[in-house]
């Protein structure tokens, strides 16, 4: 494992040098939030923030993807035959990313990653991506990653690994892609004991910060229909506007939609990202719908997450604490204390 | 790692449509019958009776839809579709000779091993009687008849026009190796030869034993509804009332995360489903 100290000057050179090897992520300011945008020479990255509002899985399965394309040119000999769109799966880096959000690529790999069916995009971008995560030495109040399997700087998922040390970052390789990548960083030195004894100080204080008691431990042991059938589903459900903005947030929803679009005589099939928050995605073609009560929607969201997916991949829950959905649900519906309510019936 | 390319379970196999037939007299129900472009494919797209298909349109979608045909008819497959919406009205509208696409087969299908050495009774309503067809096309076949015992079939729609595939049931009228009793809602017609009343109450005058059977039901969920009392007191128990469920899908592959009842995906653990089973499952379909 490489342990190397770059000044924040430094850094920002060295990932101005990767960009030539690698489409380099990293967190900017862009308004009151930040976001993860390609490196560029004009805008400089800001690793000072909390965390992105949008969490960084567009990188890896974006928000709008071409699946397929198509000539409808009835003159074209292929027209009507679908297509792959061809593709960039060029080395990218993904610098600064939390721990929580890395752990939400790892939750999410079982769905598109299975002995029964395995998704080329989703894959082939992942492969494609080296986790540079930075760890959180103030974790918010909202955060609840410890809960969750997780931790502020844990390093299950991540390739490399930023402590921020005041004046300066350590950087540490954690797997042979992390390695890889540091070693075409420019600059820096190895980090001294002092600086590894630092670093290690850092992540227990951020420990003992987060919340580490939300309640899960009993989920994996109750019966889908007893808590389908709990009386909580209509009050925890009340205020939800339906607005989709916990799906939308999480680093852990993968729902999509498919849709064709069509501009002269060229069309794409293309996947975006769905939420179960909205009516129309059980709608069937008759008009029946499943889901076409509010708390029903809001009860397949916690049931999924806190439930279905625990007892189908038998690895926790499908919720990497990263709290957004707390933070930014307009009607303050939180997801600790409904796992509360679910762990505890 | 990369270089080894990976399969792509989204990309439609290229078809032609062959022949279109109308089945009802309403015209909302159509037959299309397909032809692979790539002979090869028809090989990959090999099924099992109870099975469905993502068809693909260029330009409109896709929309999940049984296999109508049987195994065991070779050279094309077919699948029966209703008229409601955007991609099946883009459908009903295509001409012989179209080239389009079809992905998969997909899902589970009926429990073909449990059902042998059993006698069979089907129940069907409406248009949902197309993997039925394919499932009584595969058991008649000469190599496969002495596989399962008597064969009995409930089949109704609303009125002799809205039945799909005529020709046919009047032929299996005809067999003595199957059991047909087809019923209608009501008619006018005088020379209506066949039965009057509502799929469940033809069930409990036709259907008079449980005994080593097993029974496939497929229709809409009122016929389900009001066809599962009849079974379970003729003697069927749950593990042997066998339903296939319809939902909204997109994928068709348990990925896009639209289609689950409970931690089952129908799409994929699914379409078809014991009754024991879906009773383990919330009632959210
Ligand atoms: C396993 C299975 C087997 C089916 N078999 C048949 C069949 O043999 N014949 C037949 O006519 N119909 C069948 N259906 C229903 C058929 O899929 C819908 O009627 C069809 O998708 C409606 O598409 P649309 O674009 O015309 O309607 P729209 O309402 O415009 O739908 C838009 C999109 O929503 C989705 N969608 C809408 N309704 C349904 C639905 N009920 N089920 C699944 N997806 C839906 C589709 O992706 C569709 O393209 C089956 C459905 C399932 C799940
Ligand atoms: S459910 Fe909420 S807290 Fe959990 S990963 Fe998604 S957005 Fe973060
Ligand atoms: S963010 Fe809050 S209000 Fe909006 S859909 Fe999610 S739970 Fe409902
Ligand atoms: S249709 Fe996508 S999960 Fe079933």
């Amino acid at each position: 494992m490489t342990n190397k100290i770059f000044t924040k000057e430094e850094w920002t050179k060295a990932l101005q040098g990767l960009s030539d090897s690698y489409k380099v992520f990293v967190p900017v300011k862009d308004g009151d939030f930040h976001t993860f945008k390609p490196m560029n020479a004009t805008k400089a990255p800001d690793f000072d923030f909390q965390n992105t509002r949008l969490s960084a899985r567009s990188l890896v399965y974006p928000q709008a993807e071409r699946m397929f394309e198509y000539s409808l040119d009835e003159n074209d000999p292929e027209a009507n035959i679908i297509k792959e769109t061809p593709k960039d799966y060029s080395p990218q880096a993904i610098v600064g990313i939390r721990p929580c959000d890395a752990h939400g690529f790892k939750i999410v790999k079982p769905n598109f990653d299975n002995k029964e069916y395995r998704d080329p995009w989703w894959i082939q971008h992942f492969e494609s991506t080296v986790l540079v995560g930075l760890g959180c030495n103030q974790p918010c109040s909202t955060c609840f990653c410890a809960s969750v399997g997780g931790g502020p700087f844990n390093k299950d998922v991540l390739d490399v690994l930023i402590y921020d040390l005041g004046a300066n970052f350590m950087v540490s390789g954690l797997t042979e892609k992390g390695e890889a990548f540091l070693s075409k960083a420019q600059g820096g030195k190895a980090a001294d004991d002092a600086a590894v004894k630092q670093a290690e100080a850092l992540a227990t204080e951020a420990a003992k910060k987060v919340k580490a008691d939300v309640p899960t431990d009993k989920l994996k042991d109750k019966v889908i229909n007893d808590l389908f059938a709990a009386p909580f589903w209509q009050d925890v459900g009340f205020a939800c506007l339906n607005c989709g903005t916990c799906t939308y947030l999480c680093p852990t929803c993968w729902c999509f939609d498919i849709q064709d679009e069509v501009l002269g005589k060229q069309g794409d099939r293309i996947r975006n990202w769905d939420s179960c928050m909205f009516p129309l995605f059980t709608l069937h073609g008759s008009g029946h719908n499943p889901r076409d009560q509010k708390f029903q929607r809001v009860r397949q969201r916690f049931m999924h997450k806190l439930k279905y997916y625990v007892d189908k991949y038998q690895g926790g829950v499908q919720c990497s604490g990263c709290g957004r959905c707390v933070r930014y649900c307009p009607v303050n519906i939180d997801i600790r204390q409904v796992a509360e309510l679910m762990n505890n019936y | 790692m990369r270089g080894v390319p990976l399969q792509n379970p989204y990309l439609p196999y290229p078809v032609r449509i062959d022949k279109i037939t109308t089945e009802t007299t309403d015209k909302n129900l159509k037959t299309f019958r397909f032809v692979f472009l790539n002979p090869e494919d028809e090989k990959k797209f090999a099924y099992t009776p109870g099975q469905f298909a993502e068809l693909s349109v260029p330009g409109k979608g896709e929309i999940p839809i049984g296999i109508a045909s049987s195994p065991t008819e070779k050279g094309f497959v077919a699948f029966t579709v209703n008229k409601v919406g955007l991609v099946t009205n883009y459908m009903h509208n295509m001409k012989e000779g179209e080239i389009m696409g079809i992905r998969g087969p997909l899902g589970n299908w009926y429990p073909w091993e449990e059902m042998e050495g059993k006698n069979i009774v089907i129940v069907g309503g409406g248009f949902a009687f197309t993997t039925l067809r394919s499932s009584i096309v595969y058991m008649i076949q000469p190599e496969n008849r002495a596989r399962f015992k008597d064969i009995s079939v409930v089949y109704g729609a609303r009125n002799p026009g809205l039945l799909l595939y005529r020709d046919e049931l009047a032929e299996w009228e005809k067999r003595d190796d199957i059991n047909m009793h087809i019923t209608v809602d009501g008619t006018d017609d005088p020379d209506w030869k066949y039965n009057v009343g509502f799929v469940p109450a033809i069930t409990e005058k036709k259907i008079t034993s449980a005994d080593n059977a097993i029974a496939i039901v497929c229709g809409p969920p009122i016929m389900i509804k009001f066809t599962q009392p009849v079974l379970e007191k003729l003697g069927f128990p749950p593990e042997r009332i066998i339903l296939s469920l319809e939902m909204r899908m997109k994928c068709g592959i348990g990925i896009c995360g639209r289609c689950n009842i409970g931690d089952k995906y129908v799409c994929k653990d699914g379409p078809v489903f014991s009754l024991a089973k879906l009773k383990q499952m919330p009632g959210e379909y």
